[in-house]
């Protein structure tokens, strides 16, 4: 039996709202499934399932807010799901759960059970009351001489957890807050150090558009699928940077890129690139022509937001010559790319006019020093410039 | 066509991959990207939804000459004649 509980999407996520549930007790799933959509400050969120298997209880009600960590479901092989198992598996969950919880639970039991003892409630509204955990004595009643009736139970628990959804305005507010609190966790928590470095990107700008020429309209590349490519090469070569840090450095297996997309609401979204050294330059395009218009219209799925290893953010496009970024933990490293504009460039003695890009680094010093930092920046240096093999 | 018959499509196609931004209020010499807050990604969604609405092969050389709405719509005027 597998537990499936509420996932982190971030170091600032403590809790989302579970909007609906897309599977049913005893749905069949696979991995990368969908089986519900939780509400954050990032939008509206597919939660994905990890593990193959049987849908068995759903322990959350639609609306509810859901702290990160809570149990949601089990997700159970074809013996545990024909077995008559959800009854046992409820008192097993009772039996496990945290003591200042169940005294808490057992609490608001003795509470309501009292308070209906002196309240006027008609035995429904009793009942829906006992059943959504509502306190009757903080409900108005509607009733004959002020009784509590099931509408005014159901009223209380509408206004208590389901706030409607969010206006434009207030998804703006919530992203920003968002960006907030991680970026303060940052500037608070991790130790930042800052490299920079500069490449000469005119053999690969060259590359790039004879390579366009090649292609229709719908399959050109944009330059930053190679600043994309050349950091995923780069981690390879320096893994320490692929890495979370958390009780000490982490590095990561599989390279999963966040890449910071600006919304013109205000804020930020950070919808990471599974698999980003795996990917050939087309399909990165693809992957930002799928996930960017996404991130815009906060339709993200969990494993996007949840896992990156390290983010790459490009600001390009203005006339910003370098960033200086705050890495967003529990990752270790984030790389900024700048605009490309012409500068007077040496080499070899002579002094030449050059498509020139500046790269920063802005890495986390408890996880590794500007020794490695540097290994890194070199080294994406060295991808951008045989992007023939990229 | 006329220069009466592109804007309307230009502020459509616009409208489609910058959906929170006015390109009705767009000046003629205002460069399209900036004042829209458009990133590169999404001038590419653009020429795309361009080249299909007008029937058009737009090559990539060309993206710097078509910055400007007044450079836009003679760009698409002089192909469309």
């Amino acid at each position: 039996m597998i537990e499936f509980r509420m996932p982190s999407l971030g170091a600032d996520m403590e809790a989302g709202f579970l909007r609906e549930w897309k599977v049913k007790p005893g749905d069949l799933v696979k991995r990368g499934d969908i089986i519900a959509e939780i509400e954050t400050q990032k939008g509206i969120i597919d939660i994905e399932v990890f593990d193959e298997g049987i849908v068995g209880e759903l322990m959350i009600a639609v609306d509810e807010k859901v702290p990160v960590g809570t149990l949601m479901t089990h997700i159970l092989s074809a013996e545990e799901a024909t077995a008559d198992i959800l009854p046992a598996q409820r008192k097993v969950e009772t039996k496990k759960m945290a003591p200042a919880t169940a005294i808490k639970q057992r609490e608001e039991e003795i509470s309501i059970q009292a308070t209906a003892h002196h309240l006027r409630a008609s035995p429904l509204a009793k009942k829906v009351a006992a059943e959504k955990g509502i306190d009757l004595s903080k409900i108005t009643g509607s009733g004959p001489d002020g009784a509590i009736i099931r509408e005014d139970v159901e009223k209380a628990v509408t206004d208590l957890i389901a706030p409607g959804p969010p206006t434009e305005k207030t998804a703006a507010d919530n992203i920003r807050m968002a960006v907030a609190a991680a970026m303060s966790k940052s500037n608070r928590e991790v130790p930042h150090y800052y490299l920079q470095s500069r490449v000469d990107m005119s053999h690969a700008l060259s590359w790039l558009a004879e390579t366009n020429k090649q292609k229709s309209v719908k399959d050109r590349l944009l330059p930053v699928v190679l600043l994309i490519k050349a950091t995923a090469k780069a981690l390879i070569d320096v893994p320490d940077m692929n890495a979370w840090w958390d009780n000490g450095l982490q590095r990561k297996k599989d390279i999963h890129i966040g890449f910071v997309v600006s919304l013109r609401t205000g804020g930020i979204i950070v919808p990471g690139i599974h698999d980003a050294g795996k990917k050939s330059l087309d399909e990165l395009m693809k992957t930002l022509n799928d996930i960017i218009p996404r991130a815009r219209t906060l339709r993200l799925k969990s494993s996007e937001l949840a896992d990156s290893t390290i983010t790459v953010t490009n600001l390009g496009e203005g006339a910003v010559e370098s960033i200086f970024g705050i890495i967003y933990p529990p990752q270790v490293a984030l790389v900024g790319f700048g605009g490309i504009t012409e500068e007077p460039w040496a080499e070899n003695g002579m002094l030449a006019v050059r498509s020139v890009l500046h790269i920063s680094l802005a890495a986390d010093h408890r996880a590794t020093d500007g020794n490695t930092g540097s290994q890194f920046l070199a080294a994406i240096k060295k991808h951008l410039m045989q992007p023939e093999q990229l | 066509m006329t220069e009466d018959e592109i804007r309307p499509i230009i502020n459509k196609l616009l409208k489609k991959v910058a959906p929170e931004t006015e390109p009705e209020k767009l000046k003629p010499d205002d460069n399209i990207q900036q004042t829209l807050a458009m990133d590169s990604f999404d001038y590419l969604q653009f020429i795309i939804g361009m080249d299909e609405e007008f029937g058009i092969k737009t090559p990539e050389e060309d993206y710097g000459r078509i910055m400007t709405l007044r450079d836009l719509l003679g760009y698409v005027m002089k192909i469309k004649k």
